[in-house]
């Protein structure tokens, strides 16, 4: 259904629409317009002049060991971060799902991560994962782990990983939550009575019947991790060591900020962008039309 | 197939509300039993107690030999039907129906051949591939019904099935439930709120209210001779007329001046001792020849098509309407006064105080 509103002034609406335009065009389509018109260009060694030079940047993009690189490394982050995140959330909230006592207090805590800035979550971790004084690290030397993530590509990693999916859980664990309220108790009760054991039923009719919910936040997570952990990286490991963190949107500022690599860095978003959008297009097709039984 | 015993069996929520005070019930092999009451009553919680669904703060449930209170709803070999029919969303019909057998290991072309034979029974045969949305509310019953049958429990357990069809499609499936239920003889436990179908389903009536089993007996005796002034005034439609009276020698008095001969098979009783006379509005005649007269001023009448209703009040008591229920259509202007006989048999006497008949 349509609601369609009458304005009696022409003028009106376009007024009404102006701050958020402003601001979209401002900080949104004006830099995008300004990275499509970098990446075609490249600049001498001294940034005084640059010439076009059509699709070069992307091709050096593709032909760019380190680049491919981030690739892999991006696409494992953020496998892993919206599987760890979801999985937690879920379990957290089919545990909450069933408390009535103080079950507001719970659902309180646990939405708190979810105010916590990006690269503060990151320092976080960076300190209760620091090989000489975090408490993490001190536990996995104690079960014999030598945990360096100064050193070890893979340690690094896994510390993104864990402090970028801690930011999320607040977020899937209240939709999970919601998801799982909506489930009538009758179809539980009659899988009881069906003779389901509590994990048959939960894979068999709960899990099934949250997948609207599911899908809905995997595609969230995976925006997430592709965007919005920028913080975490640069607050922690910057990247390495050895690239071994260096996800896409890090590398972007790093190649461009850093590196000074205009042109590439301008064709690296461009690619992101590409990806945001299809991802945003997925999201529109298949989740706005909520599955629906 | 298996006997149900209830034995003083009562509930109290983990709020602490009371929702059953102690029922006991024996229902026999292959027995249809209604649990009928007004909303709230406590029909759902017992029967979700016999289901293995809600725990028994007291008091013992059996099913054959077994007592079963401490038992998981999947081993006490029931099967239910759930008033939304609580189908699996997102699993086709048949393997709604299969879910169950499938749980317990049944090789598949076993199940196959159960499922095909309760599809069979209930006529849905070419529903079996779609989803339950694909339905419509009656179809959607009707698996519900497979999903239970093909089990072939020992119990069926029924929380107001109907009640979400519309009236016409209700009586249908109540007819196809009941004819079901004897050639399978399977023990049924049946919730409604609506009499209709408590009376015309049931071998015997729980009725029920606040927590308590008023009366247990065949839809029959409980008609004829209510336990209670709540079981009268619940049972039948329009519901019975009661009216305050004296015990006065052999006589119960209304109002000081109608004078009732004892109802057949009531002993003495003191005099002066405050009763509540009822009488069902379909027992009171016009003019006929009756024991007694009731003259009624008529307030408002109602024409039901093959019978009509009539309402009116005593002279002496305008708070109490009297109902009376005739066949045929008769116009009655209001205030027009009329005078309605009963016979003695058709008489029902209850305890003021206790609501208990006497
Ligand atoms: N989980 C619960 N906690 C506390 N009280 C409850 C709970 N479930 C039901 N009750 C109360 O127990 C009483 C009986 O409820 P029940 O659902 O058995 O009624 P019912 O006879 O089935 O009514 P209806 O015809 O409306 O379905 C009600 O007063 C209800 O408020
Ligand atoms: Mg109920």
């Amino acid at each position: 259904m349509h609601k369609k509103v009458i304005f009696r002034h022409r003028w009106l609406p376009y007024a009404l629409l102006f701050p958020q335009l402003a601001i979209t065009i401002v900080f949104f389509i004006w830099p995008a317009s300004q990275a499509l018109y970098q990446s075609v260009l490249l600049e001498d060694a001294f940034g005084l002049s640059s010439k076009f030079v059509a699709l070069e940047n992307f091709i050096a993009l593709f032909e760019d060991p380190h680049y491919l690189g981030s690739f892999k490394v991006t696409i494992v982050f953020s496998v892993a971060v919206a599987f760890l995140s979801m999985g937690f959330s879920l379990l957290l909230a089919v545990m909450a799902d069933r408390v009535i006592k103080g079950s507001m207090a719970y659902k309180t805590l646990l939405i708190w991560p979810y105010a916590i800035a990006p690269a503060v979550s990151g320092v976080l971790w960076f300190f209760m994962f620091n090989p000489t004084v975090g408490i993490n690290a001190w536990l996995l030397r104690q079960m014999g782990y030598d945990w360096n993530h100064y050193l070890d590509g893979g340690d690094a990693l896994l510390l993104i990983i864990i402090a970028s999916a801690w930011q999320q859980i607040s977020y899937n664990f209240l939709f999970f939550l919601a998801g799982l309220q909506a489930i009538p108790r009758s179809l539980i009760e009659a899988a009881a009575i069906d003779g389901a054991s509590p994990m048959k039923r939960f894979w068999t009719i709960i899990f099934p019947l949250l997948s609207p919910t599911t899908f809905f936040l995997l595609v969230v997570n995976i925006v997430y991790a592709f965007f919005g952990t920028f913080g975490v990286v640069h607050a922690t490991t910057d990247g390495g060591p050895y690239g071994a963190t260096s996800i896409l949107v890090y590398k972007v500022f790093n190649d461009g900020f850093v590196g000074l690599d205009l042109g590439g860095s301008a064709a690296q978003s461009v690619i992101l962008m590409a990806i945001v959008i299809g991802l945003t297009v997925v999201q529109f097709r298949y989740v706005e039309r909520q599955v629906e039984y | 197939m298996a006997e149900v015993r209830l034995n003083d069996v009562q509930k109290v929520y983990p709020n602490g509300f009371k929702a059953i005070h102690g029922i006991d019930i024996d229902i026999t092999d292959g027995e249809f039993i209604v649990l009928v009451g007004p909303s709230g009553c406590g029909k759902s919680t017992l029967l979700r107690m016999i289901a293995g669904l809600e725990t028994v703060s007291d008091g013992e449930i059996h099913i054959g030999e077994r007592m079963v209170n401490q038992l998981e709803p999947a081993d006490r070999d029931i099967a239910m039907v759930f008033q939304n029919y609580a189908l699996y969303p997102h699993m086709s019909c048949y393997d709604n129906m299969a879910y169950g057998l499938r749980n317990k290991g049944m090789p598949k072309d076993e199940i196959e051949k159960r499922v095909r034979e309760a599809a069979e029974i209930l006529e849905l045969a070419q529903l079996l591939d779609r989803r339950p949305r694909q339905l419509s509310g009656g179809q959607r019953q009707r698996i519900a019904m497979g999903r239970a049958i093909v089990r072939e429990p020992s119990v069926f357990l029924f929380d107001e099935p109907l009640s979400n069809l519309d009236a016409k499609l209700r009586v249908q499936m109540r007819v196809e439930i009941r004819k079901l239920q004897r050639n399978l003889g399977t023990t049924s436990v049946y919730v409604t709120h609506d009499q209709v179908e408590a009376m015309t389903m049931a071998d015997r009536l729980v009725v029920m209210n606040e927590g308590v089993a008023e009366q247990i007996g065949t839809p029959i005796e409980v008609y004829e001779r209510p336990a209670t002034m709540f079981v009268a005034g619940f049972i039948g439609s329009p519901a019975m007329n009661f009216m305050d009276a004296k015990v006065e020698g052999e006589e119960v008095v209304v109002g000081g001046k109608l004078h009732f001969p004892m109802p057949n098979g009531t002993g003495a009783l003191e005099a002066g001792r405050e009763v509540s006379l009822g009488i069902r509005p379909e027992h009171l005649d016009l003019g006929g020849n009756g024991d007694v007269g009731l003259p009624i001023k008529v307030e408002l009448v109602e024409h039901l098509g093959a019978d009509t209703l009539v309402y009116g009040y005593l002279p002496w008591d305008t708070q109490n309407l009297v109902t009376l229920r005739m066949q045929g259509s008769q116009e009655f202007p209001a205030g027009h006064e009329i005078t309605l006989t009963v016979s003695h048999d058709h008489l029902h006497l209850f305890d003021k105080q206790s609501g208990k008949r006497i």
